[in-house]
């Protein structure tokens, strides 16, 4: 058995797995680090940056970094956390993100970071795109609401490994795409899969919804992350 | 000492807001011991009497009016709080924001289906405050101190925001009291 890497996080003195990610070890031993485009069991792509560390003063995403031997890790300290902040900040800024009328309010992960971080207002201003609400047999995909964290994209696909959700466009124009030959075959299974893995309300099941009543959503009580760190 | 001074106002809002303040219950008998209420629908005064500490503003601004009341409020309060989604952000309201304002008339006095024929006509009374292009958060229109967030906020919220502000200490907030709906 290969030995184990010791690094530290903020101090804490703490032991990896050879081969995981910073994500995963700081996990592992029960150090939250939040995560907005990672899932666990998906191929990580550090696209939302919500995960970031400073690693011996350098800025990583801690979802694709492996943890290597003797590593200082920065987690939660001011100028991380704030870096953090102004991620959730921006993405509140730049969809329409309705709270009040969004049936995924109370289990959205964007939500609770921002419930987590206090943000009481973003500090830059609403941007009030103009997007879409495109209708799928069994679901509704709410481009207002979409932060593009490609989950869909990763975790989705049909029997034979054929894509039902890509990505199209570039830059601040990326927007997620249906095969809608392949969403219209799709199980109720996998639109339930679908709609829990979206971390926002972007994918959203038909003829359901507002199942879960207030107080009993699961961000209604404690922090995102608290079952981390209750941990150890 | 005499005590501190309260208004209030409901823009574009649902009065959602000033009901939760009411939720704060039998706590309803400590705050008359602890404030004066001046401009604020609760009393019904339509003007400012006094310099006013402490403001709560509930609703964006979607009309001309909606500015006035906001800047009328700026200029006599000394701290101006956005209370509920639609002060921090817009609210109910902004989701027409995506929509062009004619469109929006259009739709809702000439194309919709439950105007009868001989009633299509888009209000054009000059009683009628215009309405802006789009919804605006309270803090795009004037300087806002402090933001409350909630649809509403919690009566629970609202009340450690105002006995926080009028105690003159930081702002305990437990994490059940932030919510965006």
């Amino acid at each position: 058995m290969p030995d184990k890497i010791k690094f530290t996080i903020d101090g804490k003195e703490c032991l990896a797995e050879p081969g995981q990610t910073i994500y995963e070890a700081a996990r592992a031993n029960g150090v939250y680090i939040p995560v907005l485009c990672h899932y666990e069991g998906l191929k990580p792509v550090g696209s939302c940056r919500i995960c970031s560390v400073r690693v011996n003063g350098r800025w990583m995403a801690s979802c694709t970094q492996p943890v290597t031997e003797g590593m200082v890790i920065e987690n939660a300290v001011p100028e991380v956390e704030e870096f953090r902040k102004a991620i959730i900040e921006m993405l509140l800024v730049e969809g329409n993100h309705f709270c009040p009328t969004c049936e995924k309010s109370g289990n959205c992960e964007l939500q609770a970071l921002a419930y987590r971080y206090q943000i009481m207002v973003p500090q830059f201003p609403y941007l009030f795109p103009k997007r879409e609400i495109e209708a799928f047999p069994g679901f509704l995909l709410e481009h207002n609401r979409c932060i593009q964290c490609q989950r869909c994209v990763r975790a989705i696909q049909t029997r034979d490994g054929q894509k039902i959700f890509t990505m199209k466009n570039r830059s601040k124009d990326v927007r997620v795409n249906v095969d809608r030959k392949l969403a219209a075959k799709m199980s109720e299974d996998q639109i339930q899969k679908a709609m829990d893995i979206c971390p926002v309300g972007a994918i959203l099941k038909k003829e359901v919804g507002f199942r879960l009543p207030i107080g009993k959503r699961k961000y209604d009580h404690r922090p995102i992350g608290s079952e981390i760190e209750e941990k150890k | 000492m005499s005590k501190p001074v309260i208004a209030t106002a409901s823009l574009a809002g649902c009065f959602g807001c000033h009901m939760s303040f009411l939720d704060i219950d039998e706590r309803i008998l400590e705050l008359v011991e602890l404030v004066e209420f001046d401009k604020s629908p609760i009393d019904d005064l339509k003007k400012f009497t006094r310099p006013v500490d402490i403001g709560l503003i509930e609703g964006g601004c979607c009309n001309v009016e909606n500015v006035e009341v906001l800047r009328y409020f700026r200029k006599n309060c000394r701290i101006l709080v956005s209370v509920g989604e639609c002060a921090v952000m817009g609210g109910l309201p902004a989701m027409r924001n995506t929509i062009p304002l004619k469109e929006c008339l259009e739709e809702a006095y000439l194309n919709s289906l439950t105007v009868a024929p001989e009633d299509r006509l888009i209000p054009n009374d000059e009683e009628l405050p215009l309405l802006l292009d789009r919804v605006y958060p309270c803090h795009e229109i004037v300087r806002i101190d402090y933001f409350l967030p909630g649809c509403p906020p919690s009566a629970d919220l609202i009340w450690e925001a105002l006995t926080a502000l009028i105690q003159g200490r930081p702002m305990k907030l437990d994490y059940p009291l932030i919510k965006y709906d």
